[in-house]
């Protein structure tokens, strides 16, 4: 370890801004797990390989002929459906039951998914090519790639996008009301099963769009699905559920992170870096709260 | 009763001595099916009396198994230089070395990975429920990513475990020798779970998983008991991977040690299959298991993962209690439980 990043300032403003422009696209993923988690009290593993599903989708077109970047349109509508089905199939049997039973059972969808995108797709990594360009900055010595700007300005469309369709439509007062009490809901005649499955839906995709522009920023693979899920969890317990500018910037906090970890401890260790940080997390709420004799909920 | 006990333990364990010599052709699978049952048993310790689930204890099962690898090595022999030439032929255990190596490893492995559990069982044991089930998947994923990128012990490309002395002729003598390691094991750790489930720390670990706050308010030290609970799972993941590591003959950082898709699942699988929460559960769970992955994996080769995820999703939905609570459920009298008619009509009619 050489320490490079120390010795070469401008690297630093390289790893900041590749960091929050990659945050953007994690809070999005995590924006959507909050959403599932708040409504409908389900940790889904699967949710990272929802997003490589998305990202392989957009790939498709891409090998089809289509520009990828119109995947961030094909992507959520297929996925939606994706997770309605998902919904229909497993998740509705795993609603009200221990979070423990929701684990596994989206972690078995996990491994499905994964096997299956490895039959269809290959095991081999793959890259859709949006040809953007690349923007230099500071004399040449910045180099940022046009398709990760794109991709946090898409980002940060939709959550604005879904925020207001939150608050504004039927739909989503419907799910926030579902979401503070579902007993309640059910009673003043809102249809939570159906609510339900829009959420997992609206989830997925979600989990498209990021799919989508990860595709064209970052690589795809069958198995790297658990990575984003651990992200957007840890973006999820820092942030809080339902807290969208504090998902947000912890988001970034971790896309910042990884960029860091990157560079000082080594490629190698990025993903290891990722899920010692949940672990630290974790530990750390853990004993704050332990002074009050409380834990986390 | 007590006849009874003894003629099913002693059936038991002549069928598991005969075993070898019965099915000589199978005796990697009966070695395997060993290390998974110890390994049910264990997690089901912890995941099914204590009611912390965990998903890593693939993290003292990949310690236990480098350990074992690099103390057998690292006796006689510079560890890096053989990680690096790849277990090439410079360097060769003699029979007493391999044995010494081994010995000493597998007994390594059974105390690092429990002294590890101890020490960051208080960190760790005081998230509850689902925080605690991600907190060690985090735990298992990160020690497979950090140990890939560990050179002294192969890093990506993996570590050859030491192979068995060339100067014993005899063919069935290596399967023999991990099938009866494995067994010892799988004996010792009955015994000790068997001992565990008569004792007072059981009805502990049952307090803690029903109801932890009333369990301390009764004056349980719960950390205390959790964390043993949790060093006596280190210790027997620690000696299966060591065994595993021994029979496999090469660790990889992901695939082989910190295999979470793999061992990891499997453990939780096998013991909520079985039953959670009972003595046969997961040894009737891992069996069945392990038939089931034999029987059927060779005829669906390459779907077998998607098969294992749909496995996965079926049992949790809708075999949740397993085979165990499944044969309470139809015959309680069997597991002594007095039911009332009345009661249980009038609790099904409330339904």
């Amino acid at each position: 370890m050489d320490f490079l990043i120390f010795q070469v300032p401008m690297l630093m403003v390289q790893a900041s801004l590749d960091g929050i422009l990659l945050g953007i696209l994690f809070a999005l993923i995590a924006y959507g797990m909050a959403l599932q988690w708040g409504v409908m009290n389900i940790i889904n593993i699967a949710q990272g390989d929802l997003v490589i599903l998305g990202g392989y989708i957009a790939y498709t077109m891409y090998l089809a002929g289509i520009h990828p970047a119109w995947g961030v349109i094909v992507s959520p509508i297929i996925m939606y459906f994706v997770g309605w089905a998902l919904y229909k199939l497993v998740i509705n049997k795993v609603v009200d039951r221990d979070l423990f039973i929701s684990i596994l059972a989206t972690f078995g969808i996990a491994i499905v998914f994964q096997q299956l995108m490895n039959f269809i797709f290959g095991a081999d990594v793959v890259v859709a090519q949006s040809e953007y360009g690349t923007t230099m900055l500071f004399d040449n010595s910045v180099t940022l790639p046009n398709s990760k700007i794109f991709s946090a300005f898409v980002s940060l469309a939709y959550a604005v996008a879904l925020v207001i369709y939150m608050k504004k439509s039927k739909l989503g007062r419907a799910i926030r009301a579902t979401a503070q009490n579902a007993r309640a809901a059910k009673i003043l005649g809102v249809d939570t099963e159906k609510v339900y499955a829009a959420t997992f839906g609206i989830n997925a995709a979600l989990c498209g769009i990021a799919g989508a522009l990860i595709s064209i920023t970052l690589t795809l693979h069958p198995y790297v699905g658990l990575p984003y899920t651990v992200r957007s969890f840890m973006i999820v317990i820092v942030a809080g559920l339902g807290n969208l500018p504090a998902v947000a910037v912890s988001g970034m906090g971790l896309g910042l992170f990884e960029e860091f970890a990157d560079y000082i401890l080594g490629t190698e260790f990025r993903i290891g870096a990722v899920f010692m940080l949940l672990v630290f997390i974790l530990v750390y709420r853990r004993f704050k709260l332990s002074k009050k004799r409380e834990y986390l909920k | 009763m007590k006849q009874k006990d003894l003629i099913l333990y002693s059936g038991l364990i002549i069928l598991g001595l005969a075993a070898p010599y019965l099915f000589s052709a199978f005796k990697v699978q009966l070695t395997y099916l060993c290390v998974l049952i110890v390994l049910a048993m264990t997690w089901n310790l912890q995941g099914g009396e204590m009611g912390y689930n965990s998903f890593g204890n693939i993290l003292f099962y990949g310690l236990g198994m480098y350990l074992t690898a690099s103390v057998q090595v690292g006796m006689f022999f510079p560890l890096a230089e053989w990680t690096e030439s790849g277990g090439e032929k410079t360097f060769v255990h003699t029979t007493a070395q391999y044995f010494q190596g081994i010995g000493v490893g597998l007994l390594v492995a059974a105390i690092i990975p429990a002294l590890v559990a101890g020490a960051i069982g208080y960190a760790i044991l005081g998230l509850r429920g689902h925080y605690f089930a991600i907190c060690t998947l985090g735990l298992g994923i990160a020690a497979g990513e950090i140990a890939g990128g560990i050179e002294i012990i192969g890093a990506g490309q993996g570590f050859t475990t030491p192979p068995f002395p060339a100067e014993i002729v005899d063919p069935e003598a290596r399967g023999k020798f991990f099938y009866f390691t494995s067994f010892i094991v799988l004996v010792l750790a009955f015994i000790f779970v068997k001992y565990i489930y008569g004792s007072r720390f059981r009805l502990i670990l049952n307090a803690i998983r029903d109801n932890e706050d009333k369990a301390e308010a009764m004056g349980i030290q719960t950390m205390k008991y959790k964390i043993v609970g949790w060093m006596v799972s280190a210790f027997f993941c620690g000696l299966a991977g060591g065994i595993m590591g021994g029979l496999i003959g090469y660790i990889d950082s992901t695939d082989v040690a910190f295999d979470g898709r793999e061992m990891g699942v499997f453990m939780v699988l096998m013991a909520i299959l079985g039953g959670k929460g009972t003595l046969w559960g997961p040894i009737i769970g891992a069996t069945l298991f392990h038939f089931f992955k034999e029987g059927l994996w060779t005829f669906i080769l390459g779907w077998q993962y998607v098969a294992l995820g749909v496995l996965i999703v079926v049992i949790v939905i809708y075999f949740p209690e397993g085979l165990m609570g499944w044969l309470r459920e139809k015959y309680p009298e069997r597991f002594g439980e007095v039911i009332d008619e009345k009661d249980r009509k009038s609790q099904v009619e409330l339904k």
